[in-house]
């Protein structure tokens, strides 16, 4: 059960998501994470898949995926070369010692506070999975208010390409 | 000119060349309807229930080489649809389902009638569409049609607004569509090819195992003519019968859970599987695990990437339109191509296999179903279009009618829905106006869509319904008694209507057969004195009889259960 970042080029319409994700619970295939948004090209979107499987499983995944008439293209990021980063947004309490202790942890993972109040800080966190989950182990379970991650997304390095 | 988008949907059909469109009328569809009133190219074949208006235009595609196209209202009328959609998306069958919707600023709020149609109907499309502005409106079903009939064909579905059709557009139809997103692969591999050719060469113990592909591409010819090339066995499966005549000698059967012995048999033990058009499913190969307890080398040709290598591990994967690449086998061939001589010995040992006699049954003082089916073969010169519902009989008609051409056998093969065999005999009368049509069918299935017998009073369609009634659900009954000690739970049919009176009250010829020797009298009288009619025939046949040989659930393919071991 190897990890796999799916990248996939698709028509930006209505329904396309629903398309996808609906594949992949058709058909028993698990989806981690998701992320999708518009290209530079305002008609295209972009989706990165995180999922996991066996080589059967991802062959069908890709070929199921490619005969969906909505996707242009579908490559398996973690075939090759490529980087990888998801984004986190942590709000922890930070109140009397826990205050200056956060600060230190946010910095020596290079996060950012982007919102202060006299009781909480919101951190930035942005690396790969593991660097957030590193992070959140970290720190006093107890002083975890809420955690939003945006999920994988990657692109491959150099001249891998994936455009139409 | 502009015209309304009511108008521009029956011209499109009429650039489609549709002469006929299954449907049913309803608020969001009226003003197509409206259309469709105006003109007399596309006829309508008003049904009785959506249900049946989606499997006749299946049964119409599957019959002849044309989309068959459907028509129905919003809300209910499309939930009607679902399971002759779904139906034809498992047997990869080109149709145009056009769907009318809600007024499109109604659309969200609830309103009457109103469904989630795209929704509803996603999983079991090939792709569906909703029309949100009457200027796509024509390109949409242009895609639409192209969609459903190339690359591994399947359903698609377009979803119509009512006030889309209501407003004024020019009307343009494209006469080619290109798409980036979709662009299936017609051509085989050149190099795949060769690699196949290399590993036929070295077959000792070959089959060729073949599937709908066949039948969907029409391919039935290049598969003959290299079959013969090869002097190889052939096997279809029940989706692929009357790809290769069922006649010739080098027939060696349907295979899978019902297959004949020496086809499960030599699919099991041969050394090269050349698959064409087939998908190694459940129901063909049994218990994959048994399967692959034989080392052996695959090909597989298929228009779709995703059935290779789906179940069965692929050696030599072709992807490709099946008639093209069987002709490049054909032609690669030419150049001083030899069969290896073991195969001789190959067919030595299927002869033995054929000895069993597979498909032999024992005769009773009741009508035997199997003997129906093969008085109904004499009868009608195996030229019928057989259409079925599904159990037993469906079953018994793929055994004992021997299929010489595609697109003579009418059944739900992947989804296995009953109720399909009225309606599909409306659609192939649709499409082969002339044909001899018989619909073998049990007193289960026809009471599904039954309502049709109403339709074909209007329309004339003159279906042999040949229903082998045991009073039974005679396929869940078969299961019951093998597999669950004899508890017949809820298979044993009462209060069964008098089919006769039944026909008679539609304003049909009906007819009961009691006796062995009454079946083919019968079935003469209503071929030839009945040719024009409806003729419903209610054969009361064996209430115990069951399908042999059988593989059953879990089981590897040579584990069979043939008449003889009971």
């Amino acid at each position: 059960m190897l990890r796999h970042i799916i990248s996939i080029l698709i028509e930006n319409e209505s329904g396309a998501l629903s398309r996808v994700a609906g594949l992949f619970s058709a058909r028993g295939y698990n989806i981690e994470s998701l992320t999708v948004a518009p290209t530079e090209d305002p008609s295209l979107s972009r989706m990165t898949i995180l999922t996991s499987g066996s080589d059967e499983v991802l062959e069908q995944i890709t070929k199921q995926l490619n005969k969906l008439v909505d996707v242009v293209k579908v490559v398996d990021l973690s075939e090759a070369a490529h980087v990888e980063r998801e984004l986190m947004l942590i709000k922890v309490r930070a109140t009397g010692k826990d205050r200056e202790e956060m600060k230190r942890m946010a910095d020596i993972f290079r996060g950012r506070i982007i919102d202060v109040t006299e009781s909480t800080y919101v951190i930035e966190l942005t690396g790969a999975s593991s660097k957030l989950d590193s992070f959140i182990a970290a720190l006093d379970a107890g002083l975890i208010l809420e955690t939003v991650r945006t999920g994988v997304c990657g692109i491959g390095r150099g001249d891998r390409i994936l455009k139409i | 000119m502009m015209i309304s988008g009511a108008e521009i949907v029956i011209r499109c059909l009429q650039e489609e060349k549709v002469d006929c469109v299954f449907g049913y009328p309803g608020g969001s569809v009226l003003h197509i309807y409206d259309a469709l009133f105006k003109q007399d190219q596309v006829k309508h074949i008003l049904v009785r229930h959506e249900q049946a208006a989606v499997h006749a235009a299946d049964a119409y595609s599957r019959s002849s080489q044309r989309v068959g196209v459907a028509l129905v209202t919003s809300g209910p009328g499309v939930t009607n649809t679902v399971t002759g959609i779904a139906t034809a998306y498992m047997d990869s069958i080109p149709m145009v389902v056009l769907t009318g919707q809600v007024p499109s600023f109604y659309i969200g709020q609830d309103a009457f009638q109103e469904c989630d149609t795209v929704g509803i109907t996603r999983p079991c499309v090939k792709h569906n569409f909703l029309v949100k502005d009457v200027k796509d409106l024509a390109v949409t079903i242009k895609k639409a049609f192209h969609i459903a009939s190339t690359g591994r064909p399947g359903p698609v579905v377009v979803d119509i607004p009512k006030d889309i059709t209501a407003q004024m557009c020019e009307f343009d139809y494209p006469k080619t569509i290109q798409m980036r997103s979709y662009n299936p692969v017609v051509k085989g591999h050149l190099g795949q090819i060769k690699k196949a050719v290399q590993i036929l060469q070295e077959a000792k113990r070959p089959i060729i195992y073949t599937g709908g592909g066949v039948i969907l591409s029409d391919a039935a010819e290049q598969l003959t003519k290299l079959a013969h090339k090869l002097n190889f066995p052939v096997t279809n499966t029940l989706m692929g019968l009357g790809g290769y005549p069922a006649t010739d000698k080098q027939f060696i059967g349907m295979l899978g859970m019902h297959g004949t012995f020496e086809a499960n048999n030599a699919m099991h033990y041969a050394d090269v599987i050349l698959a064409v058009g087939a998908r190694f499913d459940d129901r063909v190969i049994g218990n994959p695990e048994h399967f692959s307890e034989e080392k052996r080398r695959v090909i597989h040709i298929d228009i779709d990437p995703s059935s290779i290598s789906k179940r069965v591990k692929v050696d030599v994967p072709i992807v490709g339109n099946v008639p093209d690449v069987l002709e490049e086998l054909v032609k690669l061939m030419d150049g001083g191509f030899r069969t290896d001589p073991e195969v001789a010995n190959w067919w030595k040992q299927i002869d033995e296999w054929r000895g069993r006699d597979s498909l032999r049954y024992k005769q009773s003082e009741h009508i035997m179903p199997q003997f129906v089916m093969e008085k109904l073969y004499e009868v009608t010169g195996g030229n019928a279009f057989v259409t079925s519902d599904v159990g037993q009989h469906q079953m018994f008609a793929a055994q004992y009618y021997k299929f010489d051409k595609p697109r003579r056998w009418i059944n739900s093969g992947g989804l296995g829905t009953m109720g399909v065999g009225l309606p599909y005999g409306m659609g192939v009368l649709m499409a082969n106006p002339d044909a001899q049509v018989a619909c073998v069918t049990g007193e289960g299935s026809i009471q599904m869509c039954i309502q049709e017998l109403s339709t074909c009073k209007q329309y004339g369609f003159p279906i042999k319904i040949i229903n082998l009634n045991n009073g039974m659900l005679g396929m869940v009954r078969q299961w019951q008694e093998m597999f669950y000690s004899k508890r017949y739970s809820q298979s044993y049919v009462t209060s069964l209507p008098d089919f006769v009176k039944l026909a008679e009250a539609y304003g049909h010829v009906g007819m009961k057969i009691e006796k062995p020797e009454d079946v083919e009298p019968a079935l003469r009288k209503a071929f030839t004195e009945h040719k024009d009619d409806l003729v419903f025939m209610d054969f009361i046949i064996d209430p115990v009889a069951n399908v042999f040989p059988m593989v059953a659930a879990g089981k590897g393919l040579t584990e069979m259960i043939l008449a003889e071991d009971l």
